[in-house]
């Protein structure tokens, strides 16, 4: 697989401080890669240049095998781009920019059709000044795609939707993916960039702390399993059969119990508990989630 | 990338143009503000002084009727509006809404988007004209003096095209949509009442008509009022004045490409959030 993007210590100065301090990551083709972060990471500044919008202070970019800086018209016509927050004429009905913007590209998908597919069908006669901040992240996604891209950037693309409304902009996103696309986004959403992406990059203070799939990162998939349960009436924490190495603790009245394997103990636990014929209630093995992973990375856990 | 064939071209640079200036029109049409200032506006202007001064003569100008004064006057008035006030305001407006940033992501040539909304803007100087000429005829005995017809439009196109530079310059140098209605009414209104546009400034203290001597407005409307005077010899042509306007039209050019911006720059707006 080609890389559609490619960063190698990228660095960008606002003055003395350092937004983007020297980071690399690569996006193949037709990857959905996703910049997890903090507001103030360096997402945006990232994007940002890789969009073209903006210059850096250091290191090398790739995107589409062109440097975005001098990237011109060729490389704005296989790239979309979701701005964080753009304007639209307000005059304009929904299906009137959608129509614009197509004319701009080369081979476009067809508006009616895209504007059917962000959910805006009803929409379509509606002036943009009429629509909900949710609707108008909707059309930003449909100016995004309407030039039918190779390559997509969406900046927190669903930032102030409702439950659903995400749903169907993730399904979008999802259907983008089977059409080939290569698609980079920032999210602050653990549950997001769970969703959407392949690989995650988390960013802090301008640095990637962690890159990797969903599932592994931060070694989430080998990290100890933490077994928890209430501890049944009339029982202490003496009582409790042997659990090799672990030691269990008691918080509340839950047991708590970390262990690299859970088989074993979850065995013994489960025949002692059958042995006094109680019900272990509440019985639970978590693994650290994406957002333990993502808090203990970015020093929000502190 | 993916494999599917694409079909189609980039889009040819003429059709794309006319596109973007039928969208730009459109624009315009749907703003109320912007149609009243370029086109009410000034009508109401002609309507207003125009019935006052009904019959009216100009001893400074040799005697000609006050109205064949005044339309051309006024017409440089719209044309003002429509391209310097009209550009400053708007482009500043739609650059604070991040419209000119997102533009900027697409393929569209700069040079397209720019001279779209310039071309729109020199489209309805010359509605507003035709408009006012011709209310002017019906209501006012206005005469159109023919032998000059050609020197009054071209008067008003190199009018036009100087104040759209000038408007995208100061577009490029206010700070926000915010200031930017207030920059463009201080630079405007005090100029046009010291540039015999309404009224002929022959009687006004001479150091009071070599500060209007210094703006283009001045020099536009004496320009386009000789185009309308009929004791006026010749095609009409008035090029010393022509040739200040297009000096500070050049001006506007160097500013514009110089400065111009296309994402927000006041601290308030999107920079701040930009850095995430």
């Amino acid at each position: 697989m080609a890389a559609a993007i490619q960063v190698h210590g990228l660095r960008k100065a606002y003055g003395a401080t350092e937004a983007v301090a020297g980071i690399s990551f690569e996006v193949v083709e037709g990857e959905c890669f996703a910049l997890l972060g903090p507001n103030g990471a360096g997402k945006t500044t990232t994007l940002e240049i890789l969009e073209g919008y903006r210059d850096r202070s250091g290191g090398s970019v790739e995107v589409l095998g062109v440097d975005p800086a001098q990237g011109g018209r060729d490389l704005r016509e296989r790239i979309g781009i979701v701005l964080q927050s753009a304007g639209i004429d307000r005059e304009l009905t929904v299906g009137e920019v959608v129509a614009l913007f197509g004319g701009y590209y080369p081979h476009p998908r067809d508006p009616g059709e895209v504007i059917e597919l962000v959910g805006l069908g009803e929409k379509r006669q509606a002036r943009c000044r009429t629509l909900s901040g949710g609707q108008q992240r909707r059309l930003d996604l449909a100016l995004g795609i309407v030039g039918d891209p190779d390559l997509i950037f969406l900046d927190e693309p669903t930032t102030g939707f409702d439950p659903s409304a995400r749903r169907r902009s993730w399904e979008l996103i999802d259907s983008l993916r089977a059409l080939g696309k290569t698609i980079l986004l920032t999210t602050h959403y653990m549950d997001e960039a769970q969703n959407l992406a392949d690989r995650v990059a988390i960013l802090a203070a301008g640095r990637i702390v962690a890159e990797g799939s969903p599932a592994s990162l931060g070694g989430r998939d080998v990290a100890e399993a933490e077994i928890s349960f209430r501890l049944p009436a009339g029982a202490g924490l003496a009582d409790l059969p042997p659990l090799g190495p672990a030691r269990p603790r008691l918080d509340d009245g839950r047991v708590m119990l970390r262990t690299e394997a859970p088989t074993g103990a979850l065995h013994a636990l489960t025949g002692w508990a059958l042995a006094r014929g109680d019900e272990l209630e509440g019985l639970a093995v978590t693994r650290p989630s994406l957002e333990d992973v993502y808090l203990r990375l970015t020093g929000g856990d502190r | 990338m993916s494999t599917q064939t694409r079909t189609g071209s980039r889009p040819a640079t003429g059709p794309l143009l006319l596109r973007q200036v039928r969208h730009q029109n459109k624009l315009f049409l749907r703003n109320p503000f912007s149609a009243f200032f370029s086109l009410a506006f000034p009508l109401m202007f002609l309507l207003l002084l125009g019935s006052l001064n009904a019959g009216q003569t100009l001893e400074a100008r040799g005697g000609i009727p006050y109205i064949q004064f005044l339309t051309p006057g006024l017409l440089a008035f719209a044309v003002v509006s429509t391209c310097y006030t009209g550009l400053v305001t708007g482009v500043a407006m739609n650059r604070d809404m991040g419209i000119l940033k997102r533009v900027r992501g697409t393929p569209l040539p700069a040079s397209v988007y720019v001279a779209a909304r310039i071309l729109s803007s020199v489209w309805f100087s010359v509605v507003s004209a035709v408009l006012m000429v011709g209310v002017g005829v019906a209501l006012f005995d206005v005469e159109v003096v023919w032998r000059m017809l050609p020197a009054a439009v071209g008067t008003l196109l190199l009018g036009a095209a100087c104040f759209c530079a000038l408007g995208m310059a100061v577009a490029a140098l206010v700070p926000n949509g915010e200031a930017a209605p207030a920059v463009a009414n201080f630079t405007v209104l005090p100029v046009v009442f010291i540039s015999d546009l309404f009224f002929p400034m022959d009687a006004a203290p001479a150091w009071l008509r070599a500060l209007g001597s210094v703006f283009p407005v001045k020099h536009f409307a004496l320009a386009l009022e000789a185009t309308f005077n009929p004791l006026v010899t010749g095609s009409g042509w008035s090029w010393g004045h022509l040739a200040v306007v297009a000096l500070w039209g050049l001006a506007g050019v160097l500013v514009a490409v110089r400065k111009f911006q296309w994402e927000p720059r006041s601290p308030g707006g999107s920079r701040r959030r930009r850095r995430r």
